[in-house]
């Protein structure tokens, strides 16, 4: 056993310490999927000849950072969801992002505090019914709760950070007594008990077994390019212009920021700039169907699928602020009973 | 004659024993290293801020919450008991056609992750899924509005889908034990007029208690630590509660305080297991344990236990496996089979093998250390260096990360005083954490295994060898392994199998460019195409499939007898 086991270790160590040698390196710490980003890596390798040395977490990468301190080898985290992003900053891991380059780019709005984090991408959560069974192209956000779609309305878990986040902008908005009356009556209109995923409430449409659906928009991008089973939900389907009344469309962001101990600094700034380019952005949100925060970007996947985005103008970080709060309102409702 | 088996005696090695001091010393040692996390934990929840969770839990939370779980549990644990212990009591006692195939297929659903299992039967019970298109097809129906179908997106649904992935557990245990049973009990029972059902219920079933514990203790620690599958099932279960309050509620210590409560539940309830099994003993007199002879069955019977014994493997196993194949060859998903694929696999291979071997040698020495030890704490060490797999695997990593980085922080810091130049991130930058966390989690998985391979051995047979001079050395090498190394073999196996698979750990605590596997399937399921992960979730089962076959030789009963 012994020798077997010093056989391993010694196979797993060279395993582990054998890598190529760039001269330049950066090192990403990210929560976004490998397909998404790995041809935006190769691009910026390819233009910059700096190699990008990435580990793909999900939950837990604020605090990974967080125990691995001064020595700790990230550089550059790449993020999904307001509310990680607030917290990254909020919890001292990152640094402000100097460069005259993102703040020409990214408008002020869509920078955090400080400069620690500049978004990438935007993410909307609209609403989608059934071409065939539904009438009116538009609706409100609060027409959800319209006892007409009793029986009829599909959602994934409330707990969920897209529901959440999407919970908490309506909280920011309305105030908690009209978003507890707000997830009671959705909660008295869902077909099923709220779960799944967001491709699911598409399926759902398509079946017969609802009739209008909450999802983010890039999911309908991804279906549409479906060489399977899921280009029938798609095709199912039809987004709704859908925004808060007297608002816009709910959005969420994707954002990078740069550690604060990272020990390729230069190296961090070039990678979070070449995010913003038309090409990485190109890539970064057609790939996913998401809205370029560069508005040199044309002809978006998104934009050609959906039409222009008109973004709801609650502050990020209101959002961000009473994800807490709504997170509680959807237990106190028993949303996801 | 049940006197002659359920050994009274007290088990504990006389006094004539000096204490294996090195091996207690190891002992301890594996016990503080599993503590580490616990302790680590129970720091962040000590915090009278995080306190503030728990109103908002009590009212609103922790009853459906613990209502689901607990359904949750007894529903698997039902599942599995039936399942586990009934295909092994057919496979061990009976001759039917198959069996010997059906022997170690029956472990093969070991090797799916529960979350693909759950994907996977979505999409077979689903609109678009082949039971319903026929069902329309045969009945002209058009939308789900006009017909109703089973949803496996629900409470039931996880049971079942979780029961079929984790029932092996308990077949593989239970079985060990069935296989090795003095065939004078049953000879006995059976020359006394016992009926075949009169057998199982009052003969083998109360003999098979500790082993079915043993399995079912896994099985349910897994069920209760599940988060992949039961969310996407739409189970609110308490593990959902830690990770809701941690990530949406920005309260980690909050979620450390809850997952510290289920850590002293689950204590609380091996307790009582423990407690209610009292001083009772069930090792065997080794001298008759040759094999129990297989009785045929009536054919038609014999064909119902093919069935029943099949059925568990087709629903488990080939199922989900023919739906993957399926996907893997729509999709022309060999593209995916290029170098970064290699590297997966090598990366998978050679950590699950590390970490096995470490695994299985530190669980091993503890056993032995329980075994031959006279240090009254032992017992307790060896349980707390259970306690690893008691806890969610995400709640564990957090747990890791903190001393972990803090001992890397220390050796990079001081390196660069004395050398002027710093390794980096020791452990977590290389894998050794990853292995750590391993070791931590599934040590509880050997550390039962030989436990239970040295509880069937009487402790008079240590009597006996030492009153003719065998020493402590000896009677561990000409006895125990031999006798032991079977059930040391399927507890290596189950690790491996478990450490190919792990997904919440190896995500957190893996080093930069280091993917595996199971890393593979998760990046495609987080974007919502499963079924692009289909050639790395395969890959993880085929390779199951190997340590599935070698398994169930170990824990064949012949080869045991033979050994000794």
């Amino acid at each position: 056993m012994s020798v077997k086991s010093r056989l391993y270790a010694a196979a797993l160590t060279s395993c582990l310490l054998a890598g190529p040698a760039f001269a330049q390196s950066v090192n990403l710490y990210t929560t976004r999927e490998p397909a998404l980003l790995n041809p935006v890596i190769e691009a910026f390798t390819k233009d910059t000849g700096i190699k990008v040395n990435a580990v793909f977490l999900k939950d837990g990468l604020q605090e990974r950072i967080k125990a691995e301190g001064a020595n700790s080898p990230a550089d550059v985290m790449l993020l999904v969801d307001v509310g990680q992003i607030n917290e990254a900053a909020d919890a001292g891991i990152t640094q402000p992002i100097q460069s005259a380059l993102v703040d020409k780019t990214a408008p002020a709005a869509l920078r955090g505090p400080g400069n620690n984090w500049v978004t990438l991408t935007q993410r909307a959560r609209i609403v989608v019914a059934s071409k065939d069974r539904v009438k009116q192209d538009a609706i409100t956000y609060e027409e959800l709760a319209d006892p007409k779609w009793k029986g009829k309305f599909c959602i994934r878990a409330g707990q969920h950070p897209y529901n959440n986040a999407f919970f908490a902008a309506y909280l920011a908005r309305n105030g908690a007594e009209k978003t507890e009356a707000y997830l009671k009556a959705l909660k008295a209109n869902v077909a099923r008990k709220p779960g799944g995923g967001d491709r699911d409430v598409a399926r759902d449409i398509l079946s017969g077994q609802c009739d209008i659906a909450i999802i983010n928009t890039y999911y309908i991008g991804l279906m549409s390019q479906a060489k399977n089973e899921q280009k029938g939900w798609y095709e199912a389907i039809k987004p709704l212009k859908s925004s808060f009344a007297g608002g816009g469309t709910h959005v969420n962001v994707s954002a990078a920021a740069i550690a604060k101990n990272a020990p390729n600094k230069e190296n961090a700034v070039k990678l979070v700039e070449y995010m913003l380019g038309e090409k990485a952005q190109h890539l970064y949100a057609d790939g996913n169907f998401e809205y370029p925060v560069n508005a040199d970007v044309k002809e978006a996947a998104s934009v050609k699928l959906l039409g222009a985005l008109t973004p709801d103008t609650t502050p990020l970080g209101d959002i961000a602020k009473n994800r807490k709060a709504a997170s509680e309102l959807v237990d106190k409702v028993g949303f996801d009973n | 004659m049940s006197q002659a088996v359920i050994s009274p005696a007290n088990g504990r090695p006389s006094h004539l024993w000096r204490p294996s001091t090195r091996l207690a010393l190891l002992a301890a040692l594996a016990a503080a290293l599993v503590a580490l996390p616990v302790l680590s934990l129970g720091l962040t929840a000590l915090s009278r801020e995080a306190l503030a969770v728990w109103p908002h839990l009590t009212a609103n939370v922790l009853p459906a919450a613990l209502g689901d779980t607990l359904l949750l549990l007894a529903g698997v644990a039902v599942f599995c008991g039936i399942v586990g212990v009934g295909t092994a009591w057919l496979v061990t006692q009976h001759e039917f056609p198959g069996r010997k195939n059906l022997e170690w297929l029956l472990v093969l659903p070991l090797a799916m992750p529960t979350y693909i299992t759950a994907y996977v039967y979505v999409e077979i019970l689903g609109f678009q899924g082949p039971l319903q298109s026929l069902f329309r097809a045969l009945t002209g129906y058009r939308s789900l509005r006009d017909y109703w179908f089973p949803d496996p997106r629900n409470l039931t649904g996880a049971i079942l889908i979780l029961g079929l992935v984790l029932y092996p557990y308990v077949y593989l245990s239970v079985r060990a034990l069935f296989g090795m049973q003095s065939a004078a009990i049953v000879e006995s029972a059976r020359t006394l007029g016992a009926s075949r059902w009169t057998l199982f219920r009052r003969v083998a079933l109360p003999m098979a208690r500790p082993a079915l514990a043993a399995g079912l203790t896994l099985a349910l620690l897994e069920t209760l630590n599940d988060i992949g599958a039961s969310e996407y099932l739409g189970v609110r279960s308490l593990t959902l509660s830690v990770y809701t309050t941690w990530l949406n509620r920005s309260s980690l210590p909050g979620a450390a305080q809850i997952a510290c409560v289920m850590l002293l539940v689950v204590v609380g309830l091996i307790l009582v297991e423990m407690q209610s099994r009292g001083a009772r003993r069930f090792s065997l007199p080794v001298k008759r344990l040759r094999p129990v002879g297989r009785s045929p069955l009536p054919r038609g019977a014999a064909w119902a236990a093919s069935a029943a014994c099949a059925l568990p493997v087709l629903l488990g196993a080939i199922l989900p496996l023919a739906f993957l194949f399926g996907e893997f060859l729509r999709r022309d998903l060999i593209a995916q089979a290029d170098a970064a694929m290699l590297r997966s696999l090598a990366n998978t291979l050679a950590i699950s093998a590390a970490a096995t071997a470490i695994v299985v040698a530190v669980g091993v020495g503890v056993a032995a250390a329980v075994r031959l030890g006279r240090e009254p704490w032992l017992p307790a060490v060896a349980r707390l260096a259970s306690l690893g797999y008691a806890l969610p695997g995400t709640v564990l990593a957090l747990g890791l990360l903190v001393p972990l980085a803090a001992f890397d922080n220390l050796v990079a810091d001081a390196s660069r005083a004395v050398f002027g130049a710093s390794p980096g991130l020791l452990l977590l930058g290389s894998g050794a954490a990853l292995v750590i966390a391993y070791l931590v989690r599934f040590l509880s998985i050997a550390l039962a295994g030989t436990q239970s391979g040295l509880a069937r051995i009487s402790p008079r047979i240590d009597d006996a060898a030492r009153s003719l001079g065998a020493g402590r050395r000896e009677l561990l090498r000409r006895l125990h392994w031999p006798l032991t190394r079977p059930a040391i073999a399927a507890a290596a196996l189950l690790v491996f199998v478990d450490c190919m698979k792990e997904l919440p750990m190896t995500l957190l605590l893996r080093p930069l460019n280091f993917e595996t596997l199971a890393t593979q399937v998760y990046g495609h399921a987080s974007r919502g195409v499963f079924e692009d992960g289909a050639l790395a979730a395969l890959l993880i089962v085929l390779i199951g499939i190997y340590p599935a076959i070698m398994l169930a030789r170990a824990g064949n009963g012949e080869k045991l007898a033979a050994g000794s």
